[in-house]
């Protein structure tokens, strides 16, 4: 768990696969997750109007955006809780638009809904039991896994989830997503609300969840700290996508930095 | 308000003059200048708000409020109470109440008790250290009951076996309350409880499911205008009218159970007067607003078991206690499993539920089809025992009825449902020599009032709605 484990997986994972987005046409990792042109409206107003993307198999992928863009929609279409009015979404190359919630889920994308929405009445392990929903019967590993990337989880593990502290039910609106072992893991907004302190620690163990193997596709209105963590970044305004680059170059895009990380016109 | 006015004068006046601040005070004024064309002001609240938060008028002084509405409760209890009101004087029961005495026995009461609490230290002391002394072992019960299973298990076999053998000494007449009105409706409110504490889903016409069982019954046994293909021994028709409610209930839900709460609960309501009307019209089908007659009695005969069940309640009230002893043990299996807590999701946090892969919509129909046809082995029941239906044993208020049993038994707790709908089934019936005989409803009604202001969470609440009530108090 420490800083140093962190960065040697990190290369071991990122190495292979040499820097995705620089070269697009030549990276070999294979597409775990493709949105071509997707349409989505609630009524009459569009959230999305049309937006490709990439998600390659091992990477941690930003979605960034200002609130209303359409970010959380992305999410919630893949993980089946919207119907596209147009467009496809491909998991491992099948198309999956229009698939049930629950069908997308058995087949391996794990979602962290906005807003943690733990089940609060439910105890730590009782929500955990549920994100391992997809199995017959919850595995042990599983749980121990989660409980050593959130030791705070493991303490807590008879409480009530609402009682918990908004990081814990964070650590646990995570925990439970990984428990259902997806091979891609929609995390939306997980900074939200925390502590600058909690919110570095969040980071750090996303870090870790991607090094353990798990494709992350990571919404974030906190640009910094997700470019940080990530592979590449998309910059979503009002339903399109107007900027795809490695993170590095986004997080030295003056663009960015005005727009996003609160740096004022030089 | 005007001495306010000058000390914040005064004290503005003083900083504008304090050397340090005189660079500061220039440059915010030019920003403001500036900057804000629109000036904004806070609202701050007026004089007039702020004295009457000291509430200084006599009235306006807790104590006396609670003078006042005891007086009202006082006023309302000898209304209650008083003469019946008769069609051809309309104002016959408010003259007798506010010329007769009852009423200021009632207010001599009313206030009595508000001075007693009030002023009283030493009395209320007593009461409040005597309830406190009575309420003790009543407080060491649950937790008692929750550590030991043995004194569950004892409970629960004397509770079975004082239902069983207690109404050997009742007479008749008790006996068919018991089956008519408490056996039935506490069946009814078993099957309601999966749908709404265990599900969450609002259901206000359950009991037309309870209509469908009984007319299916009345079809069965070749008693309605339209006659079977063939006629069934009357005991077969319980598993009948089980299929034939829960097919009901996936028909009605597998449309419906996409929308959420009160959509839903307006979608029942509408789905029990279509049933109602159906069976009230339809005359040609179900016989229209005369009913149906000569419903058989169940009969068992299957070799060496033969067993006629006849005019006697007390063989109506042990079937009964068998199916509610059966339809307890399945349904205690059945929300301590994985479908149990899948329900408990859905019923926190729908979307959440559909995040982690609950097909929510599977497990809403199944919610519904399995009170469904706990609702049709109700009626099945009912149109055997009584042998006479007609669409005035179903009307919306009963829909009503079973779901406020529910709601005061304790939403989601099987003790808690038997408990609360065999205690308020009973009431009317219970009152019967007590009270008017036209009262009787009122007083229920009256019951729930004050139960839900005081225990809304129920006589016995599930255990995670227990906690939940207090931790919500708590924050």
């Amino acid at each position: 768990m420490t800083a140093a484990t962190h960065l040697v997986h990190r290369t071991a994972t990122t190495d292979p696969a040499p820097a995705p987005a620089t070269a697009p046409a030549t990276a070999p990792a294979p597409a775990i997750l493709e949105l071509a042109d997707l349409h989505v409206s609630y009524g009459a107003i569009s959230a999305l109007r049309g937006i490709d993307m990439v998600v390659r198999e091992g990477e941690v992928v930003a979605l960034l955006g200002a609130n209303g863009a359409g970010k959380t929609t992305t999410l919630r279409t893949v993980s089946g809780l919207h119907r596209p009015t147009a467009g496809e979404v491909r998991f491992c190359g099948e198309r999956i638009d229009g698939v049930s919630s629950h069908a997308v889920v058995g087949l391996g994308i794990g979602h962290s809904p906005e807003g943690r929405r733990v089940f609060a009445d439910m105890t730590v392990l009782e929500n955990l039991h549920m994100g391992a929903y997809r199995f017959k019967r919850l595995r042990q590993e599983d749980l121990e896994r989660v409980f050593t990337l959130f030791p705070r989880l493991a303490e807590r593990r008879t409480q009530q989830a609402g009682t918990l502290s908004g990081g814990e039910q964070q650590m646990l609106a995570m925990g439970r997503a990984l428990m259902g072992r997806p091979e891609l893991l929609l995390l939306d907004e997980p900074s939200m609300g925390l502590a600058p302190l909690i919110v570095a620690q969040i980071f750090e163990i996303i870090k870790e969840i991607n090094a353990q193997g798990t494709t992350v596709l990571l919404v974030e209105q906190n640009a910094a700290q997700a470019l940080k963590i990530a592979d590449r970044g998309y910059v979503l305004e009002t339903g399109r996508i107007t900027m795809h680059a490695p993170a590095r170059e986004l997080l030295d895009d003056p663009r960015i930095r005005t727009a996003y990380l609160g740096e004022t016109t030089p | 308000m005007s001495t306010l006015n000058d000390t914040s004068a005064v004290t503005a006046v003083q900083v504008a003059h304090l050397p340090v601040s005189t660079a500061s005070t220039a440059s915010t004024a030019s920003t403001a200048s500036t900057a804000s064309t629109v000036s904004f002001r806070p609202a701050r609240p007026s004089a007039e708000a702020l004295a009457a938060l000291r509430g200084h008028r006599w009235y306006e002084r807790p104590r006396w409020r609670r003078l006042c509405a005891l007086t009202a409760v006082g006023v309302l209890l000898a209304v209650m109470t008083g003469e019946q009101g008769s069609g051809a004087d309309l104002l016959f029961s408010l003259r007798t109440t506010f010329t007769g005495t009852a009423l200021w026995a009632w207010i001599a009461a009313a206030v009595a008790l508000w001075a007693i609490a009030e002023f009283g230290a030493v009395p209320r002391r007593a009461v409040a250290s005597g309830a406190r002394a009575a309420a003790a072992p009543l407080a060491r019960i649950r937790p008692a009951l929750d550590s030991s299973p043995r004194l569950r298990v004892a409970l629960v076999v004397a509770g079975l076996a004082a239902a069983v053998l207690l109404p050997l000494l009742f007479d008749r007449s008790t006996n068919q309350v018991l089956v008519d009105w408490v056996g039935i409706y506490v069946l009814l409110a078993l099957g309601l409880n999966v749908v709404i504490g265990w599900a969450g889903l609002l259901d206000l016409g359950f009991v037309a499911f309870f209509a469908i069982g009984s007319y299916s019954t009345a079809f069965w046994s070749g008693q309605l205008p339209v006659k079977p293909p063939f006629e069934l021994n009357p005991f077969l028709s319980i598993p009948v009218a089980m299929v034939t409610c829960l097919l009901a209930g996936i028909l009605l839900g597998a449309p419906t159970l996409r929308l959420r709460g009160d959509y839903l609960a307006i979608v029942t309501l509408g789905f029990h007067e279509i049933i109602y009307l159906i069976a009230k019209n339809a005359e040609s089908v179900t016989g229209g607003s005369l009913g149906v007659f000569g419903i058989p009695h169940f009969s068992v005969d299957l070799g060496p078991l033969q067993y006629r069940w006849g005019l006697d309640p007390l063989d109506y009230l042990w079937l009964l206690i068998g199916l509610i002893t059966v339809l307890v043990l399945l349904f205690r299996k059945l929300v301590r499993s994985k479908i149990g807590r899948t329900w408990e999701a859905i019923r926190e946090d729908e979307v959440a539920a559909a995040a982690h892969g609950v097909d929510t919509v599977k497990y809403k129909l199944m919610a519904f089809a399995i009170g469904a046809s706990t609702s049709g082995v109700a009626g099945a029941v009912y149109a055997s025992k009584v042998g006479f239906i007609n669409p005035e044993n179903f009307p919306l208020l009963y829909s009503v009825l079973v779901l406020a049993y529910v709601i005061f038994g304790g939403m989601g707790s099987i003790p808690g449902v038997l408990l609360g709908a065999a205690l308020l089934a009973y009431l009317p019936h219970g009152l019967k020599d007590v009270v008017d005989q036209k009262d009787r409803f009122m007083y229920l009604g009256a019951l729930l009032v004050v139960m839900m202001i005081y225990r809304p969470q129920g006589l016995l609440p599930a255990r995670r709605r227990r906690r939940t009530v207090r931790t919500r108090e708590a924050s």
